[in-house]
């Protein structure tokens, strides 16, 4: 008897064991490999530096900060920075058009607004007769199958947000040769595609955020750092770069936490780290999607907020807003999503694009944030989607009629 | 109360290594921001307790915390007057997802490892195509004050964790407790000496399903709207009560042992991070407590049950 039931609660503990290994990816940036648990904050300073960061981007990101962007006024999604123009003209043909799309992933709130955009510029424009687009869930394997699908349907251009960035290559090669090709958001490692549209980086968000809290935190004060999870390179990109600014400073920082974008973990850590400071003088964020819960950890301590960075989302402005917070918010605007389309005609219609389309990427601040705090919208949209002009705002991106 | 000294034991030695790295843990404040972190996952361990001593698990628990974060927030929307309408419909949610539960896992016959596993995939799957992975609306400052707020310096999801276990410990005592050990010990004798299994083991399931619901709550007022927020919960709930001594698959151990349980591992998941080891490393030392919790029981089984003839457990 005791042998059979040994069996099978060793049976039992091994399946729950294997379930763990199923449990869906982190919303935010799925994909990614958990690597390099190595470098997480061990107490104090900024640990090691991340593999993913590259010297050279990180200059030229830095640079293109003070840069005016080319193109026309009030519409940053069809301007850019620095552009090298491209020749179009053996793709040109006559209209009406057919787009396809091969999308990562719609799970979650940034790129379900992205998506939203997207769909609604593409109903913009009567000459596309047709927008096919294919969602990989988060998949590498699904979106390789959906690019090779898009391929047999006849698409005048295909345009791809990759879910990695070096296994969706080859894929993205093979498409190359049939069609036109944009890539946007994340890049991949073949320049065959007509253009790569993105904001100017990470290294810019990231460096934009821990400036800000150089600037406002006293010498010596002490900063946590709070991250969405190890390993994503558009998220590695940003905290190297505000390792670097931090390496630069007098700040301390007193750690670096990894926070699965879960909010009650995210206010947990903060608490923590209020705990066993007694205060903290800063506190930078590698996305906003958690930041609200850490302003929350310092309420329910009865402590004033120190300086904070977060992101675009109307539930961390009006939060900023409501309790004055002394805060910066760096943005990865989602009004990238308008511009695959527009540059999709572009090339079909033979006019020449920027080779890598570098995209303006503002941060909001004290002064510009009435601009982008917009009640009526929900918690999680983001401001910066230049959505406002288009048919079926703001009803389709959740918001209600003011 | 017997049966749960050793992992009192246990946690009286994490919270005492706690207070040794930080002082402020002595203070009242300090200790109460502990038992307010702790509260969810203990309380989700009681209700995983019943499910567990009738001897079946509830997979599903975590999804469930998910599905009624992201219910809750869109459908209260911020609207102060929809709060107690919402929570009515929350717990009315809770206990039907513990009915359908209990009543295919014991009138179909399905093993309720597999019907909770498919009741988890249904619920984030259902989330997700509701939510499309970013929740709408927002909670109400009425409902966040559950896991918020407090009475003077108790925070409510304290009182809320005191009123819920001592009516766990009362449910244990009175006959429905009796009957449900009963149930997990040995079905069969159970059944022949005239216990309505089933029906025990769906009140298990639906009890489950209710302390998910107050979990919710509390989680959901703790930290806001996210569609993560009961990731992984419940293999938590699971190595609360495996740590708290109560046996896989039924018939043992005290639901004071299982709710100390959750305090251990929300104690350990303290330490762990004071001393700045990753959170990362949280799924691990879960595993290991499960693989080791269950073989030590194993090992001990033999000496602490003398076989009997006729033991009804040899021929299930």
């Amino acid at each position: 008897m005791p042998r059979r039931k040994a069996t099978v609660a060793v049976f039992a503990a091994l399946a729950l064991a294997g379930c763990t290994t199923d449990k869906p990816p982190a919303t935010q940036s799925s994909g990614a490999p958990a690597a390099s648990a190595a470098q997480s904050g061990q107490g104090s300073g900024t640990g090691t530096q991340s593999k993913f960061f590259v010297q050279a981007d990180f200059d030229a990101q830095l640079a293109m900060r003070s840069q005016t962007p080319q193109g026309p006024e009030g519409k940053p999604w069809e301007q850019a920075i620095a552009p090298e123009m491209t020749d179009t003209k053996t793709f040109k043909k006559d209209g009406p058009y057919h787009l396809c799309f091969s999308n990562a992933a719609v799970n979650n709130p940034w790129r379900q607004v992205g998506w939203k955009t997207m769909q609604a510029e593409a109903g913009l424009h009567k000459e596309i007769a047709k927008f096919t687009a294919l969602d990989a869930e988060g998949k590498d394997d699904k979106q390789i199958s959906d690019i090779a699908e898009l391929q047999a349907k006849g698409c005048d251009a295909l345009i791809v947000s990759p879910n990695t960035t070096a296994t969706l290559t080859p894929a993205v090669k093979g498409a190359c040769g049939k069609v036109p090709v944009i890539v946007f958001d994340r890049g991949v490692e073949t320049d065959c595609p007509v253009t790569f549209i993105k904001p100017i980086g990470g290294y810019l968000y990231g460096a934009d955020a821990a400036d800000f809290l150089v600037e406002k935190v006293p010498a010596g004060g002490k900063v946590l750092a709070l991250r969405i999870s190890p390993g994503v390179d558009v998220l590695e990109t940003r905290w190297s770069a505000a390792k670097v600014v931090f390496d630069k400073s007098k700040l301390q920082v007193v750690g670096v936490e990894f926070t699965d974008g879960d909010a009650a973990k995210t206010k947990s850590i903060v608490n923590d780290y209020i705990q066993r400071h007694g205060k903290l003088d800063g506190l930078w964020m590698d996305s906003g999607a958690t930041a609200v819960a850490a302003v929350e950890a310092f309420e329910d301590a009865g402590l004033p907020v120190p300086p904070i960075t977060g992101e675009d989302q109307q539930d961390f402005l009006q939060k900023w807003k409501d309790a004055k917070l002394t805060a910066i918010a760096p943005t990865y605007p989602t009004y990238q999503w308008r511009t695959p389309i527009i540059a999709a005609l572009k090339i079909l219609k033979g006019e020449e694009v920027p080779k890598v389309w570098n995209l303006p990427q503002p941060k909001i601040t004290e002064e510009t944030l009435p601009t982008y705090l917009q009640p009526d919208m929900p918690p999680l949209h983001y401001a910066l989607c230049g959505c406002e002009d288009l048919p079926g705002f703001p009803e389709n991106w959740g918001g209600k009629k003011s | 109360m017997k049966r749960a000294l050793p992992i009192l034991a246990v946690l009286v030695v994490l919270l005492a290594a706690i207070a040794f790295v930080n002082p402020f843990f002595l203070e009242p404040a300090g200790f109460l921001a502990f038992v307010k972190r702790a509260a969810p996952l203990v309380i989700l361990a009681a209700g995983q307790y019943f499910v567990i001593v009738s001897g079946e698990f509830d997979l599903s628990v975590g999804s469930l915390v998910t599905a009624e974060v992201v219910i809750a927030a869109r459908l209260i929307d911020g609207d102060e007057s929809a709060t107690w309408p919402v929570l009515a419909l929350l717990i009315v949610i809770g206990l039907l997802v513990g009915l359908v539960n209990g009543v295919i896992t014991t009138k179909l016959r399905v093993p309720s490892f597999i019907v909770t596993l498919g009741m988890l995939l249904v619920l984030s799957g259902a989330v997700f195509l509701w939510s499309g992975g970013a929740p709408r609306g927002a909670l109400s400052e009425g409902f966040r004050a559950f896991g918020r707020g407090g009475l003077g310096p108790v925070p409510w999801s304290v009182l809320i964790l005191l009123a819920a276990g001592a009516a766990a410990i009362w449910l244990m005592r009175a006959d429905f407790g009796k009957t449900l050990m009963a149930t997990g010990d040995n079905e069969r004798a159970a059944a022949l000496s005239g216990v309505r299994v089933h029906r025990a083991k769906i009140y298990a399931f639906m009890l489950s399903g209710l302390a998910a619901t107050v979990t919710a709550i509390l989680l959901g007022g703790f930290a806001g709207v996210s569609a993560q927020v009961g990731q992984g919960l419940e293999f938590s709930a699971i190595t609360a009560v495996v740590l708290g001594g109560v046996a896989l698959g039924g018939g043992r151990g005290s639901v004071l042992a299982a709710m100390a349980g959750a305090c251990t591992l929300e104690a350990l998941f303290t330490l762990l991070n004071l001393y700045g080891i990753s959170g990362a490393l949280e799924f691990t030392v879960q595993g290991v407590i499960i693989i080791a919790a269950v073989a030590a029981g194993a090992v001990r089984l033999p000496r602490k049950f003398t076989p009997r003839k006729g033991d009804a457990h040899a021929a299930s």
